[in-house]
C-alpha cells in the first residue's frame, strides 16, 4: 500500500508541471472530422513554443508547458479540456472553435482567464469595453467579409452597383456571422446578397450549386470548414465557376480545400491576415532546434502551410503578450491576470516581428483597453495548382470600419445589457 | 418549357444521382443486416477505410510510417511506387476480405446467440477501432483519390438539352458513372445470390440461421462472406465519395446520408436500398428547391429524415422490407 502510495505520489510530481512553469493548454483537436484542419494548427502552435524552450530557455526563463486536451471540435468536449486544464495555473486558452468560443466566454470571464480566439470566435469580443477577458486580433469575421467586398470593388472600378455576391455558408453560428455585415455592405455599395447555407459537414452541395448555377452571381464568398470547402471548390469546378471570382475566408483557404480538387482549384482566391510558406527567418531555427532535433509535433509534412502557420502565429502572439506582461509585472512568474493585460497592452511592432523571424508575416499590433480586434487587416492569396502554392495578390488591405466598428458596438451592447456588464475604459 | 419547370427538372435528375450515391452506402448496411440482423455502425468507417486504404496503396504509401518514425526514430514515408488504379483496387479488396475475417475471428464468433443490440454495440466499438487504425495506419492529412474517374459537367447532356429546351442541364459525369457503377453492382448481388451455391446459402442464413445451419451451412463462413461483400461495396462508396471530397475522416459521415434511405426502403431489401435511394435523393433535392428558398434553405439533411419517417408511419417495415409476424 505504502509502495502503491508512494507511486502514485511520484507519477502526480511527474505529471504536474512545476508551479513556475508557464501554462498554455492547447485544446486541439487531431481526431474526427475535422482533424485534417486541427492537426496542422495545432503543430504549428506547439512547435513555436517548443522552438522558445529549446533555443531560449522558455519565455523570460520561463518554460512554457504546453498540454494539449482533445476536443474533436466538439464543443461539450471543449468546455471539458478547459475545466480540466484551467486548475492547473492556465494562462489562455486558443480552441479554434466558435462554437466553444462562444461557451468559454461567460467562464473565463469569472475565472479571469484569457481568451484569445486570432480570426474566429465572436466578431464582437473585439470591444473590450464589454469583453475584458476575450481578444480576437488581428482580424475578424466581419473584417474578413468587408476586405472581400473591398477586393472586389477594386477589380470593378471602385463600383459593384447591381453586381450579385453569394455567400455560401456553413449553417452554424461561425457560418452565419458574416450575414450581417454583408447585408449592411450590399446596402452601402448596391449589390445584391444570396445566402446560400450548407449543412454540416457539407459532403452533399448538389443543390447549393445547381443554385449558383441558375443563378449566376457576379462573386461568390464562402465561409466554410472541414471537407464543406473541397467539396465547394470541387463543385464550382464542375459547373465551370470562374475561380478567381470565387473567394474563401481564411478558414477556408488551406492546402486541405484545393489539393483534392487537383488542377480545377487553380485561381482560387483565399484571405489571410498572415502570411504563408516556410521562407521566414524563424524556419531556420525551427529546424535547427525542433525539426532536426526530433522534437517537433507532427509528421513534418505540415511546416510552412496554411493553418501550421495560423497555429505559429497564435503562438507567437500568446508569447509577445506573456513576454510583455513580464516586463510590466517586474517578474517572470506571471499570473493570469498579468497576461491578461499583457495582451490587453500587447504593442506587436513590424521591427519585433523581424526580430521574431517573421519580417513581413503580419501586421503590427497596438492593443489597448477598448481595443481587442486588432488592425482588420488582411492580403488576398490565390492558388497556383501548378506549384501547388498560394501566391499573394493584394498588398494589407483594411476593413471598411465605418461599417464595421458600428455593429461591434451594437452587439457587443447587446452583449452586456443581456449579462448585466458594465463598460469598461471611461 | 417555363424556366421554372426546367430547373425543377434539372434538380430532380441531379437527386437521382446523389440517391444512387447514398444507396451505395445504404447497400453496405443491408448485406449484413440481411444476413445477420446485424445494423453495422461501422460501415460507413468501412468505407472510409476501404479508400485510405486505397490512396495509400496507389501512393506507396508505408503504413503506420508516423508510428515507426516514432519508436525507431526512422524517417520512412514512402515505398517510391505508384500503383496503378486498378491493382490498388484489387489490394485494398483482399484487404477488406482479410479485415472481414479478422472481424469474424476476433468479435463476431465470440457474440454468437448475443442479443442484436450486444452485436450492435460491437459495431460501434468497431467503428471508433477502425478510425483510430485508419488513422495510424494513413494519417489524418486529406489525400486526393484519383482512379481515373470522370468528373464536371456531361458536355453532350448539357448540349443536347440546351438545344431541345433552351436551357442546357447540369449532370456530373461522376454521377452517371456511380449510377453504372451501381446498376452493375445490383445485378451482380442478384445473380450472386441467386445463382451461386455460396449465395444460396446466404440467403437460407438470412431466412432462418437454425434452420441453415442444421443443413449444414457454416454461419462462421456466411460472414465472412457477406461482410467482405459489404467491404467491397464500401469500397466502392469510398471511391465515389472519395473522388468529390478527397479522402478525408468525415467520409464516415456518409453513412447518415444511408440512414433515411434505410429506414425508407427497408432493412433487408437491395431493391429496397435503390428505390429508397432514389426516392430520398430526388425527394430532398426538389424540397430543397420548392420550399428551400422560402425557409431559409439547408432542408436537406432533416427532410430526409422527415420523409422517411412519413413513410415509417404507413408502412413500418419499410417499402420493401419483410413484414414480421410474431404469433403467441
Amino acid at each position: 500500500m505504502k509502495k502503491t502510495m508512494t507511486a502514485m505520489a511520484l507519477a502526480l510530481s511527474v505529471a504536474t508541471p512545476a508551479m513556475a512553469d508557464l501554462m498554455v493548454p492547447n485544446l486541439s483537436y487531431r481526431t474526427g472530422p475535422y482533424a485534417p484542419n486541427g492537426i496542422p494548427y495545432a503543430d504549428g502552435f506547439n512547435d513555436y513554443f517548443t522552438l522558445l524552450n529549446e533555443r531560449d530557455g522558455g519565455i523570460g526563463g520561463e518554460k512554457v508547458v504546453v498540454t494539449e486536451c482533445e476536443t474533436a471540435y466538439n464543443t461539450e468536449k471543449g468546455v471539458e479540456c478547459y475545466e480540466a486544464t484551467k486548475g492547473d495555473g492556465a494562462l489562455v486558452y486558443n480552441p479554434l472553435s466558435t462554437g466553444i468560443t462562444y461557451q468559454l466566454i461567460p467562464k473565463v470571464t469569472a475565472d479571469g482567464i484569457t481568451l484569445y480566439t486570432p480570426g474566429y470566435g465572436r466578431t464582437s469580443a473585439a470591444n473590450g469595453k464589454v469583453f475584458a477577458n476575450v481578444f480576437n486580433y488581428p482580424a475578424n469575421y466581419w473584417d474578413g467579409a468587408s476586405i472581400i467586398v473591398k477586393d472586389i470593388l477594386s477589380q470593378n472600378g471602385d463600383n459593384i452597383q447591381g453586381k450579385k455576391i453569394a455567400l455560401v455558408y456553413h449553417n452554424s453560428a461561425y457560418g452565419k456571422e458574416p450575414i450581417r455585415t454583408l447585408q449592411e455592405l450590399a446596402k452601402k455599395h448596391g449589390f445584391e446578397l444570396v445566402e446560400i447555407p450548407v449543412d454540416h459537414p457539407g459532403q452533399e452541395q448538389k443543390s447549393q450549386w445547381l443554385q449558383i448555377r441558375r443563378d449566376k452571381p457576379d462573386y461568390v464568398i464562402m465561409y466554410g470548414w472541414g471537407v464543406m470547402n473541397a467539396v465547394a471548390v470541387q463543385e464550382a469546378v464542375n459547373i465551370r465557376y470562374p475561380m478567381d471570382h470565387f473567394y474563401g475566408i481564411w478558414w477556408s483557404g488551406s492546402e486541405n480545400d484545393v489539393l483534392p480538387v487537383g488542377d480545377g482549384a487553380n485561381g482560387y482566391k483565399m484571405i489571410s491576415f498572415h502570411g504563408t510558406g516556410g521562407d521566414y527567418p524563424v524556419y531556420a531555427d525551427l529546424k535547427a532546434h525542433v525539426y532536426d532535433a526530433g522534437k517537433a509535433a507532427g509528421d513534418g509534412s505540415n511546416p510552412g502551410n496554411v493553418l501550421y502557420s495560423r497555429g505559429m502565429y497564435a503562438a507567437m502572439v500568446i508569447s509577445e503578450a506573456i513576454r510583455g506582461a513580464q516586463a510590466a509585472a517586474g517578474h517572470s512568474n506571471v499570473t493570469t491576470a498579468e497576461v491578461r493585460d499583457g495582451f490587453e497592452n500587447l504593442n506587436l511592432t513590424e521591427e519585433r516581428l523581424t526580430e521574431l523571424g517573421l519580417p513581413g508575416f503580419a501586421q503590427p499590433i497596438a492593443s489597448s483597453c477598448a481595443d481587442h480586434g486588432g488592425p482588420g487587416t488582411a492580403m488576398i492569396f490565390q492558388w497556383d495548382a501548378g506549384a501547388k502554392k498560394w501566391n499573394q495578390s493584394s498588398d494589407w488591405i483594411s476593413a471598411d470600419a465605418d461599417v464595421i466598428d458600428p455593429l461591434i458596438a451594437e452587439d457587443s451592447a447587446a452583449f452586456a445589457a443581456e449579462n448585466n456588464i458594465a463598460e469598461r475604459c471611461n | 418549357m417555363p424556366d421554372q419547370l426546367l430547373y425543377a427538372i434539372e434538380a430532380g435528375l441531379n437527386g437521382l444521382m446523389a440517391g444512387v450515391l447514398y444507396s451505395l452506402v445504404a447497400l453496405g448496411f443491408v448485406l449484413i443486416f440481411k444476413a445477420s440482423g446485424i445494423f453495422n455502425y461501422a460501415q460507413g468507417v468501412l468505407a472510409l477505410f476501404a479508400a485510405l486504404t486505397l490512396v495509400g496503396f496507389q501512393n506507396g504509401q508505408i503504413p503506420f510510417a508516423h508510428l515507426i518514425n516514432a519508436v525507431f526514430g526512422t524517417d520512412l514515408h514512402e515505398f517510391g511506387w505508384h500503383l496503378p488504379a486498378i491493382v490498388a483496387i484489387v489490394l485494398t479488396g483482399a484487404v477488406m476480405v482479410g479485415l472481414a475475417i479478422i472481424i469474424e475471428r476476433y468479435v463476431l464468433k465470440h457474440l454468437v446467440n448475443q442479443a442484436p443490440i450486444i452485436l450492435f454495440m460491437a459495431t460501434i466499438g468497431m467503428a471508433y477501432f477502425l478510425e483510430g487504425l485508419g488513422d495510424i495506419m494513413w494519417g489524418a492529412d486529406i489525400k486526393k483519390l484519383d482512379v481515373g474517374l470522370p468528373q464536371g459537367i456531361n458536355e453532350t447532356i448539357d448540349t443536347v438539352t440546351f438545344n431541345a429546351l433552351g436551357y442546357g442541364f447540369f449532370i456530373d459525369n461522376l454521377d452517371i458513372v456511380a449510377s453504372v457503377v451501381a446498376a452493375l453492382l445490383v445485378i451482380s448481388l442478384t445473380i450472386f445470390s441467386q445463382y451461386s451455391k455460396q449465395g444460396r446459402a446466404l440467403r437460407a442464413v438470412a431466412d432462418d440461421h437454425q434452420a441453415a445451419l442444421s443443413v449444414g451451412i457454416s454461419l462462421r463462413f456466411i460472414w465472412v462472406l457477406v461482410w467482405s461483400i459489404a467491404g467491397f461495396v464500401a469500397l466502392v462508396a469510398g471511391i465515389m465519395w472519395g473522388s468529390k471530397s478527397g479522402v478525408q475522416f468525415s467520409l464516415s459521415l456518409i453513412a447518415l446520408k444511408a440512414l433515411p434511405v434505410l429506414m425508407l426502403g427497408g432493412f433487408t431489401s437491395i431493391p429496397g436500398a435503390i428505390v429508397g435511394g432514389l426516392i430520398i435523393g430526388m425527394g430532398e433535392k426538389l424540397f430543397e428547391f420548392f420550399v428551400g428558398p422560402m425557409i431559409g434553405g439547408a432542408t436537406e439533411n432533416w427532410f430526409a429524415y422527415a420523409l422517411a419517417l412519413l413513410f415509417l408511419v404507413f408502412r413500418p417495415q419499410g417499402l420493401f422490407g419483410e413484414k414480421i409476424i410474431e404469433r403467441v
